[in-house]
């Protein structure tokens, strides 16, 4: 019998994510190197967005739905999921790496005596055996991580691990299926934005970005002088903004926005992953960093080795006469 | 309340990392240092400690020098520590490692356990979660705040794009806590006296071993990443680069 992925796919207030959707076509290209066919379902308080993925080549949808999974809770969405991979026995369950996904999905993993691999940026098929990337050390190195046993193995990936718009089309019938009641331990709030955003970075068709490398928050100026220059906006990485030397609402990375101007000036940015998923979609990334082995790198287009302290106002100086 | 804390030594942040032999792991011979959503964690703990009153206790899995990050804990004002010591412990996967810890703890009662966000080395982010599933215990990640209610917790998660969520929680639970929600502090000098005479229960590797299953998730080679972009590199004094940089920006990239 054909082995079975099924993907978990993830919709908030009716719409499904992105990530979700490259989730499945990284379960389509695997499924193509394995022969094994593709399942999605879609967890709902019965509103779920089933339409968008009934026109993917999947070999069945289920709509998992019931009044408790309405909100998420990791009880509930974990009751319900652990019940459909009983029934239906896939081998492998992908996930998109969100973090409601982070939330639950150690836990469902756990439930059948399996170890999550989170945050995968890939898979592949090698002598018969399936292998999967992931970033370890912060992306100083990538994995190929095995799984032992039969399944069902679980697994996430990155977003932007694969591309959504290489979806391929196909139509699939939808299943309903009742989710059971179970024991929610925590109460939810509705979840709510703490400010409104005055700045959308996504928008902006320059960014300078600095990192941990600027040492210190006077010398955000030397950042900010290069932006103005440029004519572009100034983000920064999570440290920089945790520290209070730039407005949260100016970070860059997945607990941040989501950018992807013409041109990503990082300034000093070591390049964790949570920073790249961020911005590796710029159309030109230039990275100025003292470390070479910087990770920051490896999405560069280009990149200036060296000390930013130096490089950056002579850079500034260098636009304004170009300028003039 | 009653606190345990989670917490991984690591190589330090810009350690020069070398692969070992087999290429499964890294070598042993550079700095380490405490994981830093770890610190974050503890600081966490430690506040709400000062607030409500109870104890904190600081629990690690790793070679005899992890010990270093629990005695930092205790200088900073943790109560008392469990080392389980063994270099074996490096190489299990997250859901081992939260065996192990609940093993040591058995015969302990705690209202919480907090784990930072995920490793600076592994990056799994699951360790807390396993832990709360193998003790029964309800849980939440990336959390921001907590406070006492009506006998339980009310605490602030972090959702994505900007969003947050406030969950009411019975305890004990099991918290992740997210990276930079609170300013940590440094060790005093007392602090770092007083360590010295605070609890350290060592465990030993045999002492959990039959809490512990097979590693299901095995490295079978670790790399530097492949490039899929082509980089091109520039060097040279700060003026020869800014003008290099100046004339890709203007007549490649059009952006002057």
């Amino acid at each position: 019998m054909a082995e079975t992925i099924l993907v978990i796919a993830e919709q908030r207030e009716g719409k499904l994510n992105r990530v979700s959707l490259e989730t499945i076509v990284g379960a389509q290209a695997l499924a193509k190197q394995t022969g094994w066919t593709v399942e999605a379902a879609l967890v709902s308080g019965g509103n779920a967005p089933v339409d968008e993925l009934k026109a993917a080549k999947l070999a069945r949808i289920y709509s998992v739905e019931g009044p408790e999974l309405a909100q998420y809770t990791p009880d509930g969405f974990v009751g319900a999921l652990k019940a459909l991979i009983e029934a239906k026995r896939p081998k492998l369950v992908l996930l998109p790496h969100t973090y409601q996904v982070r939330d639950f999905a150690p836990k469902l993993a756990a439930t059948f005596g399996a170890v999550l691999v989170s945050d995968a940026t890939g898979a592949k098929f090698e002598g018969g055996k399936v292998l999967f990337m992931r970033q370890m050390f912060q992306g100083k190195f990538t994995a190929d991580v095995a799984l032992a046993g039969d399944g069902p193995w679980f697994v996430s990936f990155q977003s932007g691990a694969y591309r959504a718009d290489q979806l391929e089309a196909g139509t699939a019938d939808v299943e309903t299926i009742a989710a059971g009641s179970a024991t929610i331990r925590t109460k939810p709030e509705a979840p709510f934005q703490e400010a409104k955003q005055a700045v959308d970075l996504s928008q902006a068709e320059i960014i300078v970005s600095v990192g941990r490398g600027i040492k210190e928050q006077k010398n955000i100026a030397l950042a900010q002088a290069l932006a103005d220059a440029l004519g572009g906006e100034i983000a920064a990485s999570r440290p920089i903004c945790d520290a209070g030397w730039l407005p949260m609402e100016r970070q860059v990375g997945s607990s941040g926005q989501t950018v992807s101007p013409k041109l990503y000036l990082a300034l000093g940015i070591s390049g964790a992953i949570q920073h790249i998923v961020g911005m590796k979609g710029s159309k030109s990334i230039i990275a100025i960093n003292k470390d070479a082995e910087a990770p920051i790198f490896e999405v560069a287009d280009v990149a200036v080795v060296g000390n930013l302290f130096d490089i950056v106002p002579a850079l500034t100086e260098e636009i304004k006469k170009a300028k003039a | 309340m009653k606190i345990l804390v989670c917490m991984k030594q690591v190589p330090q942040k810009d350690a020069p990392l070398k692969l070992n032999e087999q290429a499964t792991w890294v070598r042993e011979d550079v700095g380490y240092e405490v994981n830093e959503p770890d610190a974050y964690a503890l600081e966490a703990a430690l506040q709400l400690k000062e607030k409500n009153g109870g104890e904190v206790v600081v629990i690690s899995a790793g070679p005899a020098r992890a010990q270093q990050v629990l005695r930092e804990a205790l200088a900073k004002g943790a109560d008392r520590a469990i080392h389980l010591e063994d270099d074996r412990f490096v190489t299990l996967d997250a859901f081992n490692i939260a065996r192990s810890f609940a093993e040591a703890i058995k015969d302990e009662s705690f209202d919480l356990v907090f784990t930072g966000l995920q490793s600076d080395d592994y990056g799994y982010a699951q360790t807390g979660v396993l832990l709360a599933e193998l003790l029964g215990w309800a849980h939440a990640t990336i959390i921001m705040q907590i406070e006492p209610k009506d006998g339980g917790i009310r605490v602030k998660r972090e959702l994505e794009s900007g969003f947050f969520q406030y969950v009411e929680m019975p305890l004990p639970s099991v918290l992740t806590i997210q990276s930079g929600i609170n300013k940590l502090r440094y060790a005093t000098l007392i602090g770092i006296k007083q360590a010295k005479n605070k609890p350290l229960r060592k465990v030993t590797y045999d002492e959990v071993a039959a809490a512990l299953k097979p590693n299901q998730l095995t490295i079978e080679k670790l790399y530097v990443p492949v490039k899929t972009k082509q980089t091109e590199v520039i060097t040279g004094a700060p003026g020869e680069v800014a003008k290099k940089l100046v004339a890709k920006l203007r007549d490649e990239l059009r952006v002057l």
